[in-house]
């Protein structure tokens, strides 16, 4: 994976809360075995309306987006995630997430950062005022910067520590293999298999 | 203090959830997410074929095929076992044909006595037991922990995790009880309170949280109520939901093909004993909960938590105090072409889908077909009875319950997600409005434009009758 450390670009002021994931990208655009090209589906309910913020002209070229919270609650899909990073998003920023969307999010370097309703506030206001305004998501420092303000959020040490190195899961994992062998020769002989298959 | 079988010494009392959690620790280090094993890892075909590519690029095999299954749901259509008519959609069941067979994972597909909605096989197959870690790419895996597992909904990327290592790095949530006091009172279900419980705790309210369901209630409830209340503890943002597991669980889960037999079942059933929060034991939050004063409920908006008893009217979007809330009000209104102050029963409804991995099962298609037996649906209505599994609907007919939907008026269908979602051919309308035992009121979930009432099996057999959202008793 590509390391995140920070990244700076102009933002998308989303004045919505409870965007779900079917709202980002309705089921019928998830029939793709592709990992990319989702971008098509993304906001498909709002894409049409000429007032939705992605369709102005003063938010071409965004990168960031700011949102109301609860972004990113509902289904599991990653496709979700995709379909941000598709469209060209590298951060979202949030009050508060869907907890599977957030965990989706960190897997495929989307930058997911929580910050208090205020400050969300503050940004929509700023980025409404001025959308050339530069915001920086700094993973490094643990802040956003916009103009003159700066705001810290929480980011877990771990996940963090594994974004900037760019690390694969999966790979860190079967650094532990001997353990998840041994894990496995102690698992109780009733536990459940699927094969032979019973049915 | 118990000693677990994987030799882990608890040296504090705890709760269920974290019995289940200490079982499967393959690695605590304190820095790093613990790294639990996962017992069971179901499939489907929409959040799965990236996770093969994913294996299949890195060189990589199926760790454990034998805690894996597959079948094929969300695209399937319900008006016949053979034709995708969509070939984006034939397409994506195509590749997980492929994947399975080039990776040796068993699959039941379309057609198969044992296809259906993921959450419904795997209780049906008996592979869902108490005490495990079960995940599957789809929310509502959280419908496992009915029987006392920890089980939860994945992104694709830990889909691939779990094929190459069956196991997940996961932080530690923090636990929390639902107790619920009292018995429901006749008329109520397992749906009425699960989503009385979300528009208490809001969309976001279990966020970080495994939710124990406990209390006289939840004990009086069926193994498949049960998986209702659990199926739905996504929707109010939980981690994952669970039940301890009692004689009814163990009976639900005896004799069926995948549960253990002889020795095995009496080590099973004394692990199973086990699985009990400590009395001593506590949890980060606790919502308590009088059965006595619910109502049949239903939704007015277009997220779970905006939910109203089926006897209230739409409310005002000014009576919210919280400014977020009130702007989430008025959208849902305008989405959902209502009027704050309208009766709920006022309310008239073009669909009626019964089905899904919420109240898809057996006990739901009973409730339905009770209330509709000898009735017909209303004209203009458009009732679609979907059974959750090749199996429900098999024993459904051979109960005589597809006679009675069918004389009724409603179309009996084949297994599968089908309305559910908005993504095979059964979809709302632009406009359309629908009563729905399904999961998500979310704007365009069923259909593009389409407008969504959750509600119970009862008050969807009873809408459909009416018209109009109502009760069994309104009729």
């Amino acid at each position: 994976m590509e390391k995140v450390t920070t990244h700076t670009g102009t933002a998308a002021p989303l004045r919505r809360s409870n965007v779900d994931t079917d709202q980002i990208i309705p089921a019928v655009y998830l029939k793709r075995v592709t990992k990319t090209g989702f971008e098509d589906g993304l906001f498909a309910a709002w894409r049409d309306d000429p007032t939705f913020v992605l369709n102005q002209d003063a938010y071409r070229g965004v990168s960031i987006l700011v949102t109301g919270t609860e972004f990113g609650t509902g289904s599991s899909r990653e496709h979700a995630v995709w379909a941000l990073k598709d469209f060209g998003f590298k951060a979202v920023i949030a009050p508060r997430f869907g907890d599977i969307f957030r965990g989706n999010s960190l897997k495929n370097g989307l930058l997911t950062v929580e910050l208090p309703a205020e400050a969300v506030e503050a940004l929509w206001d700023a980025v409404e005022a001025d959308p050339s305004l530069e915001v920086t998501v700094d993973l490094v420092d643990r802040e956003v910067r916009a103009g003159e303000r700066t705001w810290a959020f929480e980011f877990d040490d771990f996940a963090r520590w594994r974004l900037m190195e760019g690390l694969d899961d999966v790979a860190l994992t079967l650094r532990d293999e001997d353990r998840i062998a041994a894990f496995e020769s102690n698992r109780e002989a009733w536990r459940p298999r699927t094969l032979p298959s019973a049915a | 203090m118990s000693r677990t079988p994987q030799g882990f010494e608890a040296s504090r009392p705890r709760t269920l959830a974290e019995k289940v959690w200490d079982d499967h620790v393959v690695r605590s280090d304190g820095e790093q997410p613990d790294l639990l094993y996962i017992d069971l890892h179901l499939l489907h075909e929409v959040t799965s074929p990236q996770a093969f590519d994913g294996l299949r690029q890195a060189g990589r095999k199926v760790r454990r095929t034998d805690l894996t299954i597959a079948t094929e749901d969300h695209n399937t259509p319900t008006d016949n076992l053979f034709t995708i008519a969509d070939p984006t959609s034939r397409k994506q069941i195509e590749t997980l044909r492929a994947n399975c067979e080039e990776f040796g994972v068993r699959i039941h597909s379309l057609g198969d006595a044992e296809q259906g909605v993921v959450h419904v096989v795997g209780p049906q197959l008996g592979l869902t037991q108490p005490g495990m870690t079960v995940v599957c790419g789809d929310s509502h895996t959280s419908t496992h922990g009915a029987f006392g597992s920890i089980a939860f909904g994945i992104g694709t990327s830990e889909v691939e995790h779990v094929l190459a290592t069956q196991t997940l790095p996961q932080a530690k949530p923090k636990t929390m009880a639902v107790t619920v006091n009292g018995s429901l009172p006749e008329g109520v279900s397992a749906k009425d309170l699960i989503l009385k419980i979300i528009s208490i705790t809001g969309t976001g309210g279990g966020k970080g949280h495994i939710v124990e369901y406990r209390g006289q209630a939840i004990e009086e409830l069926s193994m498949e109520g049960r998986m209702t209340v659990c199926n739905m503890s996504i929707e109010w943002g939980a981690k994952a939901g669970l039940i301890a597991p009692d004689e009814k669980t163990f009976a639900y889960v005896e004799g069926r093909a995948h549960a253990p037999t002889g020795e095995d079942w009496d080590a099973a059933v004394e692990y199973w004993r086990s699985l009990r929060t400590d009395e001593d034991a506590e949890f980060d939050r606790e919502i308590v909960i009088d059965a006595a004063e619910l109502s049949p409920f239903v939704t007015w908006g277009t997220n779970p938590g905006q939910g109203i008893e089926l006897a209230g009217a739409v409310p005002d979007p000014a009576s919210f105090d919280d400014p977020i809330e009130r702007t989430a009000a008025e959208n849902a209104l305008a989405y959902m072409g209502l009027e704050a102050g309208t009766p709920m029963r006022e309310v008239d409804v073009d669909v009626v889908f019964l089905g899904s991995c919420t109240n898809g099962r057996i006990e739901d298609l009973r409730a339905a077909a009770e209330v509709i037996k000898g009735r017909k649906v209303a004209d203009g209505v458009n009732m679609m009875v979907v059974p959750g599994s090749a199996r429900v609907r098999e024993q459904a007919m051979e109960e005589g319950l597809d006679k009675i939907f069918t004389e009724a008026g409603a179309d009996w269908r084949f297994a599968g997600c089908s309305m559910c979602l908005g993504m095979n051919p059964d979809q709302l309308t632009p406009g359309q409005r629908a009563a729905s035992t399904s999961n998500r009121n979310f704007e365009g979930r069923q259909g593009k434009g389409g407008r969504t009432h959750l509600v119970s099996p009862a008050v969807a057999a009873a809408t459909a009758v009416a018209g109009s959202l109502a009760g069994p008793a309104d009729l």
